[in-house]
């Protein structure tokens, strides 16, 4: 907090000198409390890793002095750091690969097809947006670890997280390829290529970025979920959100400790989403205009 | 993809067979063969038909396996006294909705998420609009800030909460240190610990969390007004906070609705934030439905009363969505038909 307000001065006396609204002037200054406001939680625990709980508890607001990188290298030597991470990404890409499979599949005939049931199917569809998992989570729970054995597994949380992705999926991607020419198709169809033919050599291909939309949705949402990896997951099958909250509650007094796992859970995730920014806020966006 | 989805709304036809809807793969190859302009080519109907199913049927049973069974499952359960084990026996009626709407805790709950939605509409309507036009000049570093702003958002709610509560332990986090230089002293058991802050609280970390949000997706409907639209009130005088009043929130009008109904559920099924900041407490201040719902099922076995919880949880989402729809998403457009059908698609 404190850099931030420090670097406000520069700011100011660049942009008076070039421009001739005032008004900049406080443009900036407001971007950056506002910039303050959202970073400074999070730099306060990267930060916090790279101090000691000694320094922590003495100064709270103040910088690493010395740095140490020790609650860092703790946590990456800590194998189960690293199991937690495999099993929130194999979840994470399990989820991700069904959703886009079954979802791009399911909405090529209901964006291309000329057929009676067309519109209630994707009605079950918008529907679905209607469930939340929380409604169902105690028979699912039940269904999960009981009737199917899956309790435990990475298919166990991978299969009902994608069944209530599907949903979201399908509004997504039906528009997206109602989009695509119908020159192309007829074009397809006079050079004898069949409608499977079609969706394999022109469609897929043409709805790459459709795809990448609602797969990074699908991963990102798998990657954050909890109360469903809660409800199914103990032990050393649990994801990096368990992870990170029982590291939590087990080691509450090493706050030091707390921040530098829970900084090391969110930098890879955080790289990937913010690369992926763009296809995360056009998929929100496809999702919610109507 | 916006053009897109507004194209599918408008042709879709006024009414489809209900009846057809409850048995849709059987149904879906007799109707296309029965359909008369097609009659004379049965077998490429036939092929057409089989491909339907190929590619509709897996995302269809996994949602009937995974969403439907369990809903259908929790209506069930909410009947029966059930502890988890044995066979479903002990039929009771309505008698789990009636402990659970007689249950203080419960709507206690219920209020903590009508508190929840209210209080996240009206700090982050005016924040984030507020943000959003104040991003949407050209400056160099709009993209820059646009990401910062985004990133509460990505984070995953735990981990947000892990951080924030290290943040607001008592005295020793960086909030009450922080406070204290000022001369403020903070609550003695700690924002999170005091039963009257601590709803507040959990409030202020999901405002954190959310607005970027709010933030990205006014500007992205920022960028739908036109140009001229400013330059036309430009030059007839208009200052820049006329024009922010008369033409862009209007404009915006369609997007702030969405986003607040977007708000509107997530607040409903809001859990992870409250398990892991206060786990519901102190004294039950921050229960919120799904985490009534979860202690009673995994917590106390009491699965008919979980279940009876999730199904009025459900209830009041519905009500509410379809309130949502008809107060307010309305005014998108003109009432006329074409509208109805519109609504139904979101």
């Amino acid at each position: 907090m404190s850099t931030a307000a420090t670097s406000i001065k520069p700011a100011m006396k660049t942009k008076k000198s070039q421009g001739k609204y005032g008004g900049n002037v406080l443009v900036y200054a407001l971007s950056l409390a506002v910039v303050a406001l959202t970073l400074g939680p999070v730099l306060y625990g990267v930060l916090g890793g790279f101090r000691t709980n000694a320094q922590l508890a003495q100064a709270p607001a103040a910088l690493p002095e010395p740095w140490v990188l020790s609650n860092y290298t703790g946590v990456l030597n800590n194998p189960e750091f690293w199991r937690y991470a495999l099993n929130s990404t194999m979840i994470a890409v399990l989820t991700t690969v069904i959703v886009v499979v079954f979802g791009i599949m399911a909405a090529y005939p209901l964006a291309r097809y000329q057929f009676r049931l067309r519109e209630p199917i994707f009605m079950v569809f918008v529907l679905g947006l209607l469930f939340p998992a929380t409604v169902a989570i105690v028979p699912l729970f039940i269904l999960i670890s009981r009737d199917l054995n899956l309790g435990n597994t990475w298919w166990g949380v991978a299969l009902p997280q994608a069944a209530f992705a599907l949903p979201m999926t399908v509004v997504i991607l039906r528009p997206f390829l109602m989009a695509l020419p119908q020159e192309l198709e007829e074009a397809a169809q006079l050079d004898g290529t069949s409608r499977i033919g079609f969706f394999w050599r022109i469609l897929l291909p043409l709805s790459g970025p459709g795809m990448v939309t609602v797969g990074v949705l699908a991963f990102v949402g798998s990657w954050n979920a909890y109360l469903l990896p809660l409800l199914l997951l103990q032990g050393e099958m649990r994801t990096l959100p368990l992870g990170v909250a029982d590291f939590s509650t087990e080691h509450s007094a090493d706050t030091a400790g707390v921040f530098a796992f829970t900084t090391l859970a969110m930098i890879p995730a955080l790289i990937f989403f913010l690369a992926m920014q763009r296809r995360i806020v056009s998929g929100l966006q496809g999702a919610v205009k109507g | 993809m916006t053009e897109g989805v507004k194209v599918v709304s408008a042709t879709v036809p006024a009414r489809q067979g209900t009846a057809a809807e409850a048995r849709p793969r059987n149904t879906a190859a007799e109707r296309g063969s029965r359909s008369p302009k097609r009659k004379l080519r049965a077998p490429a109907d036939k092929r057409k038909n089989l491909e339907i199913l190929f590619f509709v049927t897996p995302a269809l049973l996994l949602i009937a396996m995974f969403m439907l069974v369990p809903i259908i499952q929790a209506v069930r359960f909410s009947v029966y006294n059930w502890k988890g084990f044995g066979p479903l026996v002990d039929f009771v009626g309505l008698q789990n909705y009636v402990r659970v709407l007689q249950n203080e805790v419960f709507t206690d709950a219920l209020v903590h998420n009508l508190v929840i939605i209210a209080g996240s509409i009206i700090i982050q309507l005016p924040l984030g609009l507020a943000i959003a036009l104040l991003l949407n000049r050209k400056m160099k570093i709009q993209g820059l800030l646009r990401t910062i702003i985004f990133v509460p958002y990505v984070l995953s709610e735990v981990i947000a909460g892990v951080v924030w509560f290290q943040l607001l332990q008592p005295q020793y986090g960086l909030i009450d240190t922080v406070l204290a230089k000022l001369g403020i002293q903070g609550p003695a058991q700690g924002w999170l610990g005091t039963p009257d802050l601590a709803l507040w609280t959990v409030l202020i970390v999901l405002t954190w969390k959310y607005l970027g949000l709010a933030v990205i997706l006014f500007l992205a409907g920022l960028q739908g007004v036109p140009d001229e639209l400013y330059e036309a009130a430009q030059i007839d005088g208009a200052s820049w906070w006329q024009i922010q009043r008369k033409i862009t929130i209007p404009l915006l009008g369609p997007t702030l609705r969405t986003w607040g109904f977007l708000s509107m559920v997530g607040s409903l099924q809001l859990f992870d934030m409250v398990w892991i900041l206060t786990g519901g407490g102190p004294a039950n201040s921050t229960t919120t439905m799904a985490t009534f719902l979860v202690s009673e099922g995994t917590k106390r076995q009491n699965f008919g009363v979980a279940s009876a919880a999730s199904v009025i949880l459900f209830i009041v989402a519905l009500i509410l969505a379809v309130s949502y729809q008809q107060f307010i998403l309305k005014r998108d457009t003109q009432p006329d038909t074409s509208r109805k059908r519109k609504k139904v698609r979101r």
